[in-house]
């Protein structure tokens, strides 16, 4: 009993407790929502458990691992993720419409998703490196480094990775206190460039951008979705129809039910009640993420385990967003939540490194 | 290098509060959005969600059975699939596309055109591929599982006795609304009532879930004719038989019960198939027995004669001088067929003479002539509700000149329909009352209206009876084994403001049992044209085979000795007879 207890403690020796708690909260919530939004599905319920205890195990590896060790693979990993981008572009499989899986014999991958972890660890470690003599130069290199891997995801196309991975980028660069200056000149430019942004997109994309302004224009079509999500969510009222109750979700109206728009689901069933709940969660778990990151000992661990709790945040914002109808459709999974095993892992990769920056010992700098 | 030297550069603390302040206020425009929707909008996007798979869903009725007096069906409506879809919904591959194309036997071309929402509006989301499908191919649409093709339950109507009951029975449109006939005239009692449920559908338009019936079809009332199906075809055949050997244009019969009036037989050829009536022009569907009417002819002298008998200035033996055979009255001359040179009033009926009535005519004051032909029910609908039955052209006696009394009298100068003038016959197959009739099976008859004292009547009746009768001008109308009463008409056809030479109508009314009649069986063929033309020669062989034939159905007993049973018993040979 004392040996089991002792392994125990050994395992769990850079396991965040109040993180994981969090997250195991967050994953059975999803996996209840997902019972009701698959239509009593058992499997597909399993199956998003063996995906999230996959996930888990990661995390758990991840939190073992001392950041010097992954802050020495920053480089190598962004360099691989950027060769097979490269790779995307040239042989990429092409999947309604976008080029975004790469076969590699063995299994397809998608190169975008290692990339959400990869660009905010390179610029960490890049300005981690740099960080006595921070100049303007840095930080147009550091803007490199992240455009280059957006643009190319971008021309997938894909729009909601190259938003969330732009916008983990510019958390890095937010928390090195980059001059407010440099961000309104940024902002100005970003603003001046939306033209040309929109010369660059899809039509689909730009269709979503208009059904944003306004969803009943195409209330068949692209405003489809965010119609039937606030339909959901408003009739779900106050206490929610119930569990396995809602009839937009069951009568096949809501689409994207278990994955994008599952949030929707959860709000129709546990109402304005469970949707505070989910929320007060969810801020738990950032809240827990901004400590790690405030009490983190370096710069590199300081920038990213900041990024990776602002991109957290960013990913419920957009998808909440999205389905609630104050954000274009973009594909941004609800973390946690959401039906789909990868974004799972890259989630709890992120989480694992929280986890190891908080229970290693920190390196007292000298 | 990775070991840094100096303490990182903490984040200004101004900045780390921005962060946090922009991240709750992210989250608070969440929860607030979700608040709006959720706390204040609802009560719209509710009715919004309802709105979307609460659906109202009309149910057909079936519509009722048309019968003839025994039960027998002759209009019935079987259950038929119709496939529409949602084109906003239709998901399908070329494969599904061109199969499902294949089992509606439709051209794949249509089948896109139709689907294509684009090419009239959005909104649109019914559209029909095919209406009434059988039930198995609608089963094999089915099996495609095209997501937006859907089916709906609707009857078609179906005659099985197809053209031997065309004119009678009409037709239903494709909606089962009636057009013509008896299916338009008891529309409203056909058709009975759609019900109508709520139901809760989902995205894909499926019915997940009942929720309540708010009105269940009413199923439409059954029509009982007083056709009689054996009766119908046999009028059916023999009429077509003749108009065939005749070569007549067209033809038409009505057999009629004498007691009660109902019509056992209503045919008109050419007829058509109900059950398919594609490049069939309007003018083919009408009841020509109820909707046209034509210049009877001699069919109407025994109303002549019956008004002057009333009218008591002449008795059945009452002699009128026809000789030479022609009769000016002013600039027009009568003629008779067969010349005679005199005639008792009897005579005229039997040897069919226009003079003879005319000059009985001529002997009555106009308004006497005209009522006799008024209360025979000529110049009005008989009151069957049919649609588009016409009463015919009797003009007011004021207008009458002398030569229009005289050939009224012989039936020109008035028009008249072949059921109307089936009808007047029962004046003197009843003892003087005029029958109503009816296309319905009557459970009670109804009262007849006495129009001629019975004497009068049982006089024209013997007039009538001598018709058949070797000397008549119609002994093929005899039957044997029954006392046959009747009366030929052979009319000229009018044409312009004449009469046409040598194209007639020929007709023949009359009735049998003549000592209790049961039936009253009036023939007409339009324009016979090969060879013979006279009612007696054309139309009194329908009625005897009709007449004869209607008789052994009813089993109604002989009134006269039979002499061909008795001849025929006696040429069979007695078994064992060597």
């Amino acid at each position: 009993m004392i040996k089991l207890l002792r392994l125990w403690h050994y395992l769990t020796r850079y396991v965040d407790g109040l993180l994981l708690s969090g997250i195991l909260l967050l994953m059975l919530t999803g996996l209840v929502t997902l019972y009701s939004a698959t239509d009593a599905n058992l499997a597909r319920v399993t199956n998003q458990a063996t995906n999230m205890l996959v996930a888990l195990g990661i995390m758990w590896l991840v939190a073992n691992i001392p950041l010097q060790h992954i802050m020495r693979i920053a480089l190598p990993i962004y360099a691989t993720g950027l060769l097979l981008l490269l790779g995307v572009m040239l042989f990429g499989e092409i999947n309604n419409g976008a080029r975004r899986w790469l076969n590699i014999g063995i299994t397809r991958i998608q190169p975008s998703e290692l990339m959400k972890i990869a660009v905010p660890l390179m610029l960490a470690w890049y300005f981690d490196k740099h960080e006595a003599t921070l100049r303007l130069r840095d930080y147009i290199v550091a803007a490199l480094l992240l455009l280059l891997p957006v643009i190319m995801i971008l021309r997938q196309p894909d729009l909601g990775t190259a938003l969330l991975i732009a916008a983990s980028g510019f958390y890095v660069l937010f928390l090195t206190g980059l001059s407010w200056r440099i961000i309104a000149t940024l902002f100005v430019a970003g603003a001046g460039s939306l033209p040309l942004l929109w010369s660059m997109m899809h039509d689909y994309q730009r269709r979503r951008v208009m059904t944003l302004l306004d969803p009943t224009q195409d209330a068949l079509g692209a405003g489809y979705h965010t119609i039937q999500s606030t339909i959901a969510i408003g009739s779900g009222g106050v206490l929610g129809k119930g569990w396995q109750h809602g009839t937009q979700t069951h009568l096949d109206f809501l689409p994207e039910k278990s994955t994008d728009f599952i949030f929707a689901v959860f709000s129709e069933e546990f109402g304005l009640i469970g949707n505070s709940l989910l929320l007060l969660l969810y801020l738990a778990v950032i809240a827990r993420g901004m400590v790690i990151a405030a009490n983190a000992s370096t710069q590199f661990t300081r920038l990213i385990a900041g990024s990776i709790t602002l991109t957290f945040f960013t990913y419920i914002f957009v998808n909440m967003g999205m389905v609630i109808g104050i954000l274009p459709v973009v594909g941004v999974p609800l973390p946690l939540i959401s039906y789909g095993g990868t974004s799972m892992v890259t989630m709890l990769l992120g989480f694992g490194i929280l986890m190891s920056i908080q229970t290693h010992p920190k390196l007292v700098k000298t | 290098m990775t070991s840094s030297r100096l303490p990182y550069i903490a984040l200004p603390a101004g900045r780390s509060r921005l962060l946090v302040a922009l991240l709750l206020l992210g989250l608070a425009g969440l929860a607030g959005r979700a608040a709006y929707l959720q706390g204040m909008h609802n009560g719209f996007l509710q009715q919004k969600g309802e709105s979307r798979h609460s659906r109202v869903i009309e149910m057909s009725a079936h519509r009722g059975m048309i019968t003839d007096r025994h039960g027998e069906p002759l209009a019935i409506s079987t259950p038929v699939e119709s496939v529409w879809s949602s084109p906003q919904d239709v998901n399908a591959t070329p494969e599904q596309l061109k199969k499902l194309a294949s089992l509606i036997g439709t051209d794949i071309e249509e089948v896109r055109k139709r689907l294509d929402g684009s090419q009239r509006g959005p909104g649109r989301d019914f559209v029909y591929l095919k209406r009434h499908l059988p039930p198995d191919v609608a089963a094999k649409v089915v099996e495609l599982n095209i997501p937006g093709i859907f089916l709906k339950r609707e009857y078609r109507r179906y005659y099985p006795a197809g053209e031997l009951t065309a004119h009678m029975l009409g037709f239903t449109d494709v909606d089962d609304n009636g057009q013509e006939g008896i299916e338009l005239a008891w529309q409203d009692d056909l058709a009975g009532q759609p019900g109508s449920r709520r139901v809760i559908k989902d995205r894909k338009g499926r019915i997940v879930e009942d929720v309540e019936n708010i009105r269940p079809p009413r199923s439409g009332r059954n029509v009982a004719l007083s056709i009689d199906s054996k009766i119908q075809y046999l009028a059916y055949r023999e009429l077509k038989q003749a108009v065939e050997a005749n070569k007549a244009k067209a033809g038409g019969i009505v057999v009629l019960d004498a007691q009660t009036g109902e019509v056992m037989a209503l045919v008109n050829l050419p007829a058509y198939n109900p059950n398919n009536r594609v490049g069939m022009k309007g003018s083919r569907f009408r009841n020509r027995a109820l909707t046209d009417v034509f210049e009877p002819g001699s069919t109407l002298k025994p109303f002549t004669i019956a008004a002057a008998l009333e009218a008591g200035g002449i008795k059945p033996d009452t002699v009128f001088q026809t000789a030479p055979g022609t009769f000016s009255i002013g600039k027009a001359t009568i003629r008779d067929a067969h010349k005679e040179d005199a005639l008792t009033v009897a005579q005229v009926i039997q040897k069919s003479s226009n003079i003879g009535s005319a000059k009985i005519a001529l002997s009555l004051p106009p308004q006497a002539l005209w009522e006799m032909l008024s209360d025979a029910g000529f110049g009005a609908p008989t009151g069957t509700g049919f649609p588009g039955e016409v009463s015919g052209k009797l003009r007011p006696y004021r207008t009458w000149r002398p030569i229009e009394q005289a050939t009224m009298s012989y039936g020109h100068g008035i028009s008249v329909s072949l059921l109307q003038l089936a009808r007047a016959y029962t004046l003197f197959s009843s003892a003087g009352e005029l029958k109503p009739v009816s296309l319905l099976r009557l459970d009670t008859p109804m009262e007849g209206k006495r129009v001629l004292s019975r004497d009068t009547a049982h006089a024209v009746s013997e007039m009538l009876e001598m018709v058949a009768q070797p000397g008549g001008t119609a002994p093929q109308a005899r039957i044997d084994g029954y006392r046959v009463a009747g009366k030929t008409g052979t009319a000229h056809k009018p044409e312009g403001n004449g009469y046409a030479k040598n194209r007639y109508l020929s007709t023949f009314v009359g009735y049998a049992p003549a000592s209790s009649p049961r039936f009253v069986i009036a023939v007409m063929l339009d324009e016979p044209s090969a060879g013979k033309y006279f009612g007696g020669a054309v139309a009194a062989p329908v009625f005897n085979r009709v007449m004869a034939g209607a008789l052994r159905i009813r089993n109604v007993p002989h009134d006269a000795p039979s002499t061909s049973v008795m001849s025929i018993t006696a040429a069979l040979p007695l078994k064992g007879d060597v």
